[in-house]
């Protein structure tokens, strides 16, 4: 049941509009419920090649050596791929907004880091002979100690996960984390009538869209590839890709834009890069899905996120201090994991005007499946923390939680923890109209309160 | 692997194939006959994405072997709408909001029509477990149920069962 | 040994569009000769519903039918640039380019419409049903179709509109992260009533009762499906969902959904929600990014009402059973 209000913002709505606001079909549902609505797998090409990959069975091992022989001996293997084929193996993600280093290879060849990790691709004519033959390749590892816990991570003698950050954290811009600094949080908790700190956890989170990741890549007659692919960005997988392959940008082509379920799974750019190089060589159009064991455990998650918050709260409701120490689990490799460290802080201290606030945000590199973006990325993990500290704190003085969150809400004008003045605020009136909706009672005071103006 | 005879009923057509003995049902719709309607969410029965009829009767066409259906009939989303005339599931589907990325959506549309092939007047109870193993990871489910519920009133001729 | 009812709450605000922005998206518009609209872009619709409400955001721009507009997108060889469908970003993002590529064309679709109907431009406007008309005398009109053909056969003119949206991209200060995140937020409060099984510590969701500002719903059945989604995923993220269950031990991950748990379609609570717009004004048509955000009010919520039921505290996710059994005999102890 879902119930448009028109009591609030009334005058900030434009009252006349014809397209939008109102309800419309979907456009691609007819397609959706014949069944005719083409994903990229409802693609059939003759004579395509199946991509297996073979993946690391440990957290983290040194590669002595790889035997492909046995494998391309298996009927209906074609070639294999390893780290020698790639032009540019070493990569990250995020190079195109000038993240760095490139810490991530696109097949393993000295180390892997965490289980799953892919090192050879095998090409068949069927997945059975593709499976055969990946089973076939003979890996002989010695394996290393790994490190799963990301304060264990940070400690001086930790296992080093990744060799390219050299230290078992992403730096910014010269800091061992991505830091908020406003007011004088020592000084606040000194003054506070109640202090009070607490840890939260997360454990990491699959995506699982129906759809699991793939591509089918198809060599055309002019030295072009098409690369049908359920990506969620095309250009960041085109990008990357020709900058793997050292390919010139025009020869690639993405072709996509209609996807069963992303929710952030599909940003990493994992199969594209490979199924293109598989092509190129192998001059067949090829297909690299993900299983769904590999969707499960193998392709990027949530991350976990471990949260400290210590607050610093007077009797009469008023946060006056926030200290976070939020640790993102990136496992492996960076892909979007700093962005999404940074936008974590950014988030801090929640929406509430605390006029003293401190945000050590640590991206922590762990032997475990790399994470990355997910629904509400950088957000979802710190919202329960806040959230559920926001309800120790309110029992702790013994306020409602409803009233204890609109009297610390953020209001148009007030100045944010990374000094940016809030505009468009609409907390209040959310909390407002919630309770209203779930009959819980709030007083009078509480109810006059606006994001408009400073409540009395 | 060897290659097999098989002769089954398709929609209302007649299916003559060769096959290899291993192919499943799910492979064989897709990979050769080129009807893509039905999904393949994991290969290996345990999202309901590729759900076909078979005697009418709902089944995971990626845990059939195709060489079991031989002389059997199986009904697949393509047969669904008869020469572009939607089914009611079809319409209830797109006026209820019930898809969003659609491809949970033909298992769906097929595991509900064996519900009410058999049971013209299903209650909230019997409709959630018709559906209870097909996985929508977009909707939240409830859309989908109420769609089922309205285009199974609108098949009984607009007739509501007591609430 | 009972079942225990609580209700807690939870308040969020979630940002629009990538954080510290620097994510432009482009969009390209041309009529057909027959007075249709193409919207030329590569943005990826995951079925949320990009294209059918960068149809309509179009279609009002120019002042025609949502149904003359066709969305052409997704090839790199044809679609200008578009950062991606993440953060929250495509609504706003494409919309604003969108907007922004309607207008010029507009702008051509009325300089052709005046010259046909010899009368200013600036006295023209568009009926909303594929007409042109002067302000005020709706007698003196043209369809689209005929100035689309005009335009093509006659004036040799291309009806057309490029359009851009770039939040510029903010570098935060390293010591005191000051920096823009994002220009404008959703906000979201859910109120979450729970039963908790103190015998088997499973935990039953009743209802989920929320509020969603979102800028403005451009088409509110489909913000429907993002809130009922969502709130269904906040569920699942709260109670079920991790692939590893005893992290930070890798052990015992889930492969397929039958080890992987989500509620299914008998695990629905009651939901009830409330929509109230405050338009971004940087927003298309005042619009925020609502996606994302509506998983997130409900994992707290839905925390706070076990603690209200049974008075323990889970601060780790997910709330397993194993997890409030463990708490309760704590508890007790
Ligand atoms: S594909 Fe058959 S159950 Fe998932
Ligand atoms: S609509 Fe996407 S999985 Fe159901």
């Amino acid at each position: 049941m879902l119930e448009y209000s028109s009591k609030y913002f009334a005058e900030e709505r434009n009252q006349s509009l014809h397209e939008v606001g109102v309800e419309r079909p979907r456009s691609d549902v007819q397609g959706h419920v014949t069944g005719r609505t083409q994903f990229y797998a409802d693609r059939n090409f003759p004579g395509l090649l199946h991509l297996k990959m073979v993946r690391s069975p440990h957290h983290h091992a040194r590669i002595k050596s790889i035997d492909v022989s046995k494998a391309l001996k298996v009927p209906g293997v074609v070639r294999v791929l390893t780290a020698a084929d790639i032009p540019s193996n070493i990569y990250t993600i995020l190079c195109l907004i000038q993240v760095e280093p490139n810490d991530e290879p696109v097949l393993a060849f000295d180390k892997v880091r965490y289980k799953g990790e892919q090192i050879v691709a095998v090409l068949a004519d069927s997945q059975r002979a593709a499976r055969e033959g990946a089973a076939r390749v003979k890996v002989v590892y010695e394996p290393l100690p790994a490190v799963f816990d990301v304060e264990e991570a940070l400690k001086p003698g930790a296992p080093l996960v990744n060799e390219y950050h050299g230290r078992n954290w992403f730096t910014y811009e010269g800091h061992h984390c991505r830091r908020v600094r406003h007011g004088d949080v020592e000084k606040a908790f000194a003054a506070a009538d109640h202090v009070i700190e607490e840890k939260y956890q997360s454990s990491p989170i699959e995506h699982a869209p129906t759809e699991t990741t793939g591509c089918i890549v198809v060599p055309d007659s002019n030295d072009r590839f098409t690369c049908y692919s359920n990506t969620q960005a095309l250009y960041f997988t085109l990008d990357n890709s020709a900058l793997i392959l050292k390919s010139p940008f025009h020869k690639l082509r993405l072709v996509g834009g209609t996807v069963g379920g992303g929710f952030g799974g599909k940003v990493d750019v994992i199969v594209e890069p490979i199924a293109f190089l598989a092509a190129m060589l192998a001059r067949r159009p090829v297909k690299y899905e993900f299983s769904r064991e590999e969707e499960m455990q193998v392709s990027s998650p949530r991350a976990a996120e471990r949260i400290y918050i210590k607050d610093g709260v007077m009797n009469d409701g008023r946060i006056i201090a926030r200290k976070v120490r939020l640790y993102v689990d990136a496992g492996a490799y960076s892909r979007h994991s700093p962005y999404g460290t940074t936008k974590a802080a950014a988030h801090m201290p929640g929406p509430y005007t605390i006029p003293n606030v401190w945000v050590d945000s640590h991206c922590v590199y762990t032997n475990r499946t790399p994470s990355s973006a997910m629904r509400g990325f950088g957000v979802t993990i710190g919202d329960f923390a806040l959230e559920v500290q926001m309800d120790k704190l309110a029992r702790l003085i013994g306020m409602d939680p409803m009233e204890f969150r609109i009297l610390n809400a953020y209001r148009d004008g007030d100045l944010k923890a990374h000094g940016k003045e809030t505009t468009g605020a609409a907390l209040v009136e959310c909390i407002q109209a919630a309770a209203q909706l779930a009959d819980w009672p709030i007083g009078e005071r509480y109810k006059a309160m606006s994001s408009q103006r400073k409540g009395a | 692997m060897n290659r097999i005879p098989l002769r089954f009923h398709l929609n209302d057509a007649e299916i003559g194939e060769f096959i290899d003995s291993g192919t499943t049902l799910l492979s064989l719709l897709r990979d050769k006959l080129g009807l893509t309607a039905t999904k393949s969410g994991c290969n290996q029965g345990s999202c309901g994405a590729c759900t076909v009829l078979i005697n009418g009767a709902p089944q995971l066409s990626c845990l059939v072997l195709a060489a079991r259906c031989e002389g059997k009939s199986v009904a697949t989303l393509e047969g669904v709408s008869d020469n572009g005339t939607l089914h009611p599931l079809q319409r209830a589907f797109m006026d209820g909001f019930a898809a969003q990325c659609g491809f949970c959506t033909p298992g769906m549309i097929i595991a509900a029509k064996a519900l009410l092939d058999r049971n013209p007047d299903p209650d909230r109870g019997e409709v959630i477990d018709a559906i209870s193993g097909n996985i929508c990871r977009c909707t939240g489910y409830e859309p989908i149920i109420d769609a089922i519920l309205a285009a199974a009133a609108e098949m009984r001729g607009g007739k509501r069962k007591s609430a | 040994m009972a079942k225990q009812r609580g209700r807690g709450m939870a308040s969020v605000n979630y940002p629009t569009g990538m954080n510290l922005g620097g994510d432009p998206s482009q969009a390209l518009i041309h009529a057909t000769t027959t007075g249709s609209f193409v919207v030329t872009l590569s943005s990826v619709d995951l079925g949320q519903g990009l294209k059918t409400i960068m149809a309509q955001i179009c279609a009002e721009t120019l002042g025609i039918p949502t149904d003359n507009v066709i969305v052409d997108t997704a090839d790199t060889d044809t679609g200008p640039h578009c950062m991606g469908t993440f953060a929250s970003r495509g609504t706003h993002r494409i919309g604003n380019a969108i907007i922004m590529a309607a207008k010029e064309a507009r702008a051509v679709l009325l300089e052709v419409a005046a010259e046909e109907l010899e009368v200013n431009a600036a006295d023209l406007e568009t009926d909303g049903k594929g007409n042109i008309q002067i302000k005020g005398s709706p007698g003196k009109s043209i369809s689209v179709l005929e100035t689309a053909l005009a335009a093509h056969f006659k004036h040799g003119r291309t009806i057309s509109g490029r359009g851009i949206f770039l939040q510029p991209r903010s570098y935060p200060e390293p010591e005191t992260g000051r920096m823009t995140p994002a220009t404008c937020y959703a906000h979201a409060c859910t109120v979450a009533e729970v039963e908790v099984d103190t015998e088997t510590g499973e935990v039953a969701v009743l209802s989920l009762k929320s509020a969603y500002e979102v800028g403005r719903a451009l088409n509110p059945r489909m913000v429907e499906q993002q809130i009922v989604g969502g709130a269904w995923m906040g569920i699942s993220h709260a109670l079920y969902e991790t692939t590893e269950p005893y992290y930070p031990d890798r052990a015992h991950g889930p492969v397929d959904f039958n080890e992987y748990l989500m509620p299914g379609p008998g695990d629905l609570p009651k939901f009830e929600n409330v929509v109230i717009e405050r338009p971004a004004p940087d927003g298309p048509y005042g619009a925020k990014g609502v996606g994302e955000m509506t998983a997130n009010s409900p994992i707290p919520a839905i925390a706070n009402a076990i603690y209200d039921a049974v008075g323990v505290r889970i601060d780790s996710l997910p709330i397993t059973p194993e997890k409030v059994l463990r708490a309760l005999k704590a508890q007790a102890a």
